[in-house]
């Protein structure tokens, strides 16, 4: 979690914590920019998760591999998934319209998005998902309520974990880095939500959109 | 060359009997004598040439990287950060240079209020320095809209807008000036082309103008002493010392330690917080999504302020009008300055407690009005706006009455250590 969000901040430095759009107050995201290990599984999480549906299309996968130290054949054998040359910048196939019909809203480019959001609101935004029946999506978030969001809060989750457990088994450090604050955000939601959350299986139909998304 | 035997058979002798090269040197730097007791107000002037070279530099690479189209102009600024060599250096020190740009020319116009320096014979000095700002503040606002971020697009639109509350006429103007019903393409490029070409003109012209007329009169001191009433026999003021070298070393100084400080910005905190590059700017311009807070960059501010502070329609107009045309007297208002002081003396000195009451009360409302540009208004923020609107004008219209009856000190003949 932290890394991935060491990740698409990389150049970011300052940032004021505000008070997200849900009223709460933003946990704190405690980057570390020198811890290169959790950059690396950050940049991991991102290419798996988020670049199907965000593009970083200002960040070349060449630019990561340098800013990161990964060699650039690693890169290539693991960290990209299209045709794309390991010069080119992050982009994905799918269409800004399409995007618009499946999600309600064109999922927006992630380059840029720890610079205007600040790195604080997007740790507290990814911690922030839980279940909520009344929503379509079935999910919502409580910093970004009633959000368009459906695919990401699924990576982060323990049922998501569960029904990936082999896929995620090597990303158990930095899962272990999300529990903390994450048990004591679910502990002053409301407890019906937070049960429900825990009790969870695979079936519900946003998990069904983030498994169709991260095919 | 027999014509020339005065000049000596250098190179310098070649350029200087065919170019007023050493004259002119010596006018403006080596044998002009500024007062010998300049203080630390003194360094703005200098540093401020200083920031226009950065940006005018800065600028020309910046233009060979960027492109002046709503469609690619917010990725243009990414490129340059990203895929330009040195390019966030590049960017970095223009977008705080534009920033310390107003630091220095806010504290500039400090030091002219401190010691009376707008006073006779510096009038034109003073008033080709508001020119200056004038054309500062038109450079910085539409250089702002080039990133073509959320802020770049809503600032402007706001701005423009506030044209179309002037009566019968505003509509058109607002139209005229975006070349579009909306902040579009055509507003990007023509202000592109007025930051790049027309403004920093204006400015370089005017910076000339400023300077010359300067050294026609001489320069203002902590005192404010005729520095010209006593002479040696050479007729070189006695409180005088030649600009080079003296003035060049300790400015250099100045420079160093000004230097120091810009490139902490630059290299630690480009984005200071979200006041000099602000966070809702990294989100591309979107006309169709209106952020919920638009505040202007930190040094519009004050003025933002006042306009906001009408509230009240009044005399059938509508508080809007009422806010521009408060707004526009609010920077207006400075170029009076040199008549509205009556005070007999320039330093503060040497002048009475109303005027130094006068000029701290000012200055802490300038300070509020600017703060409270940068936050969404509330009822009481409103309040302590128009309070502060109030008393901003007060300082002006007043200032006839205050100075004149101000008790002043004498002013000793030559200029004190």
């Amino acid at each position: 979690m932290r890394s991935l969000l060491a990740t698409i901040l990389l150049a970011a430095f300052t940032q004021f914590a505000v008070a997200s759009e849900g009223g709460l107050k933003l946990q704190n995201a405690n980057v570390n920019l020198s811890d290169q290990a959790s950059l690396q599984r950050g940049a991991k999480m991102f290419v798996n998760y988020c670049v199907s549906c965000h593009s970083a299309q200002y960040m070349r996968y060449n630019r990561v591999a340098a800013d990161l130290g990964i060699p650039e054949d690693v890169m290539k054998a693991n960290l990209m998934f299209t045709t794309d040359k390991v010069g080119e910048p992050m982009l994905i196939a799918m269409r800004p319209d399409d995007g618009q019909a499946w999600f309600g809203v064109t999922p927006p480019d992630l380059s840029v998005v720890a610079r205007s959001r600040g790195a604080d609101w997007l740790y507290s935004y990814l911690n922030g998902f839980y279940l909520d029946p009344k929503r379509v999506s079935g999910v919502n978030n409580l910093y970004f309520p009633n959000g368009s969001y459906r695919a990401l809060s699924a990576p982060y989750s323990k049922a998501r974990r569960r029904t990936t457990g082999r896929r995620l088994k090597s990303l158990r450090n930095s899962r272990r880095s999300v529990r903390g604050p994450y048990r004591k955000l679910t502990t002053s939601a409301p407890r019906e939500t937070s049960s429900a959350f825990w009790s969870t299986s695979a079936s519900r139909p946003n998990w069904c959109v983030t498994r169709w998304v991260l095919k | 060359m027999s014509t020339n035997t005065d000049k000596p058979a250098t190179l310098l002798g070649w350029v200087d009997a065919r170019f007023p090269l050493m004259s002119l040197w010596n006018d403006h730097l080596a044998k002009y004598y500024a007062p010998k007791n300049f203080n630390f107000w003194y360094y703005f002037g200098a540093l401020s040439l200083v920031v226009f070279v950065i940006q005018v530099l800065t600028g020309i690479f910046l233009v060979m990287n960027y492109k002046p189209d709503a469609a690619s102009a917010f990725g243009s600024v990414e490129y340059i950060m990203r895929d330009v060599e040195w390019g966030w250096l590049i960017r970095y020190l223009h977008s705080t240079g534009a920033s310390a740009f107003f630091i220095v020319i806010y504290l500039h116009m400090t030091r002219a209020l401190l010691y009376g320096s707008y006073k006779q014979p510096r009038e034109l000095v003073w008033i080709l320095g508001m020119c200056l700002y004038l054309a500062l503040m038109a450079e910085a606002f539409m250089g702002y809209l080039l990133p073509w971020g959320q802020m770049s697009f809503w600032g402007a639109q706001v701005i423009i807008s506030l044209f179309g509350a002037i009566p019968v006429i505003g509509g058109t103007l607002a139209e005229w000036i975006r070349g579009d019903y909306v902040v579009s393409d055509i507003t990007l490029n023509r202000f592109f082309s007025l930051h790049v070409i027309a403004l920093p003109f204006a400015i370089a012209g005017l910076v000339f103008l400023h300077i010359i007329a300067l050294h026609e009169v001489g320069s203002n001191n902590p005192d404010g002493v005729d520095i010209k009433k006593k002479k040696d026999e050479n007729g070189k003021p006695l409180d005088g010392i030649a600009f080079h070298p003296y003035y060049t070393v300790k400015d250099l100084v100045g420079l160093t330690v000004f230097l120091m400080l810009f490139s902490a910005v630059v290299f630690f905190g480009p984005e200071m917080g979200g006041y000099f590059l602000e966070a809702n700017n990294f989100i591309p311009a979107n006309p169709m999504s209106t952020p919920q807070h638009i505040a202007p960059v930190w040094y519009f501010t004050p003025y933002y302020s006042i306009l906001r502070a009408n509230t009240i329609n009044f005399l059938w107009i509508d508080a809007k009008v009422w806010g521009v045309v408060f707004m526009g007297l609010g920077v207006l208002s400075f170029f009076f300055l040199p008549w509205l002081d009556r005070s007999p003396v320039r330093s503060i000195r040497y002048r009475g407690g109303l005027y130094k009451t006068a000029l701290t009360v000012f200055i802490i409302c300038f300070l509020i009005l600017g703060y409270l540009g940068v936050q969404p208004p509330t009822e009481t923020k409103t309040l302590v706006a128009q309070v502060c609107t109030v008393i901003y004008f007060l300082f002006f219209l007043l200032m006839p009455i205050y100075t004149k009856l101000d008790k002043t000190k004498p002013v000793p003949e030559r200029v004190t250590m």
